[in-house]
């Protein structure tokens, strides 16, 4: 299992947790496992064609996934996955 | 008989080697020593460019030191070409010195042809009051104290991230903040906009910031711009700036700037914040990744709630404010290693302070590209997400 740190505006979904585990070989498979066991979080990580919104990154331990394997990047069990979405808020 | 000091004068002048300051002029910055031997005080006043400051009471012990080599070219000045000509005389005749000469007319004559003179940056005795505790400091020191009074930052929000970097940044003595805000204060931003104060509720922003800042250091001179950045001003607002500090609130305003310091290769350290966490990330362009590197897109609104819709605690502008500052700080005196390429995340409830490592993205539409590339018409703007612009706008 994995560890999923979950983004504040992302929380509600997940019934306010800031940390989930989920079960996969990769990061596709981690986050599919994520939005089965909270259907909230689908639509806000993944577009219609099963991708990953281009507004989310997601990082594994620290690097962002899309520079390694994308979905595809193998995830093990003391891996920590950062979902981020972008902030704007400074006031 | 002995002489006079004028038939002194014009017998060492007939031994000596003179050259005049244009002469002098075209020689600059080509090697030549320059050895301006006045008193302290007319140095103070202005001096040749390079030239190098050796009293003429002085000379014979010090000029080894600055000029090892008997055979260099060596051109003495002073105020009017007398004390130089007795300086050449003895570099030649005393010390061994074979390319000696003097300026006639010395830095007057000089500065009546138009040349330019540099004059030398001191703090005075209450900067150096005021800012001792920089200055102990090895990696600041005089001349790093002087380089944060010669900064001009701008400050992108005079709210909750401006706030608290606007006081640092004066209180350390950074010589030009600018702030951009068209907001006037309001009783809700005093739970976290520590610049302003209760007796200024209902005053522009701008305005209040700018009170505050003189009465903390006087040094600072503050340049207000009680406006709303758009495409159609912001080049001109941001040009000159050495360092952007973005504190803005919303997204669209966010990839406009981006875009116009990557072409203007302005830093920016920006940081963002809402409830108890907060963003910070310094954006070098061309030296490491730009805002569009890290998030390519903006999310949709719902996903992107305000701290008005979602509440923010005080202080955590405050730290990331702080935090802010640092990064600007460090890019102004260029030490230490800022947040460049790395992007840090604070959990103020966790107290925890991790980092996700953020990289140039090859195919950035902005900074994959040399900056003359990046049109007006581009800035900010999204091609395949006009719906999203035309919302903001």
């Amino acid at each position: 299992m994995a560890t999923i740190k979950i983004p504040p505006v992302l929380r509600a979904s997940v019934g306010n947790e800031k940390q989930v585990q989920a079960d996969g070989a990769n990061i596709g498979e981690v986050l599919r496992d994520l939005a089965s066991s909270h259907p909230a979080t689908q639509d806000q990580l993944f577009s219609a064609d099963g991708e990953l919104n281009r507004y989310v990154n997601v990082y594994l331990n620290d690097e962002d996934v899309r520079v390694l394997d994308g979905l595809d990047t193998a995830v093990g069990d003391t891996d920590t996955l950062v979902i981020l979405p972008a902030m704007a808020g400074g006031r | 008989m002995s002489p006079s000091s004028a038939e002194l004068l014009r017998q060492v002048k007939s031994r000596i080697d003179e050259v005049d300051p244009g002469e002098v002029h075209e020689l600059i910055d080509e090697g030549v020593a320059l050895i301006d031997v006045r008193e302290t005080d007319e140095v103070a006043a202005g001096h040749l460019p390079g030239a190098t400051h050796i009293p003429r009471g002085y000379l014979e012990s010090r000029i080894e030191g600055v000029v090892p080599d008997r055979a260099a070219h060596v051109i003495v000045y002073c105020a009017s070409g007398n004390r130089s000509a007795y300086a050449a005389r003895t570099l030649t005749e005393d010390l061994g010195y074979t390319n000696v000469s003097s300026m006639t007319g010395g830095i007057t004559l000089w500065k009546d042809r138009g040349y330019e003179v540099q004059v030398p940056r001191t703090l005075t005795p209450e900067q150096r009051e005021r800012y001792s505790r920089h200055t102990l400091i090895p990696e600041i020191g005089a001349e790093g104290q002087q380089k944060l009074l010669d900064a001009k930052v701008l400050l992108l929000g005079a709210g909750g991230l401006g706030s608290p970097t606007a006081l640092y940044l004066a209180a350390a003595g950074v010589g030009t903040l600018g702030i951009v805000d068209d907001d006037v204060v309001d009783l809700s931003n005093l739970q976290r906009q520590v610049i302003h104060t209760t007796d200024r509720v209902g005053v522009p922003k701008v305005d209040s910031a700018e009170e505050t800042i003189k009465a903390l250091n006087p040094d600072v001179k503050v340049v207000k711009y009680p406006v709303r950045i758009d495409a159609s001003n912001i080049v001109e607002i941001i040009s000159g700036y050495d360092v952007i500090v973005d504190g803005v609130d919303n997204f669209p305003t966010r990839y406009l700037l981006n875009d116009a310091t990557v072409r203007l290769k302005i830093p920016v350290v920006s940081a963002s914040i809402l409830g108890f966490d907060g963003q910070l990330s310094v954006f070098k362009p061309y030296d490491g990744p730009c805002y569009r590197c890290l998030f390519r897109e903006p999310p949709p609104a719902e996903l992107a709630p305000s701290c008005g819709a979602n509440g923010v605690l005080g202080v955590l502008p405050g730290t990331m404010g702080l935090l802010q500052a640092t990064e600007v700080i460090k890019l102004i005196l260029d030490i230490g290693e800022p947040a460049i390429g790395r992007l840090l995340l604070y959990d103020a409830l966790g107290a925890t302070l991790t980092e996700v490592k953020v990289h140039r993205d090859p195919e950035c539409p902005i900074c994959s590209r040399p900056p003359e590339e990046i049109s007006d018409e581009e800035l900010g703007v999204f091609p395949d997400y006009e719906a999203f612009c035309a919302a903001a706008g």
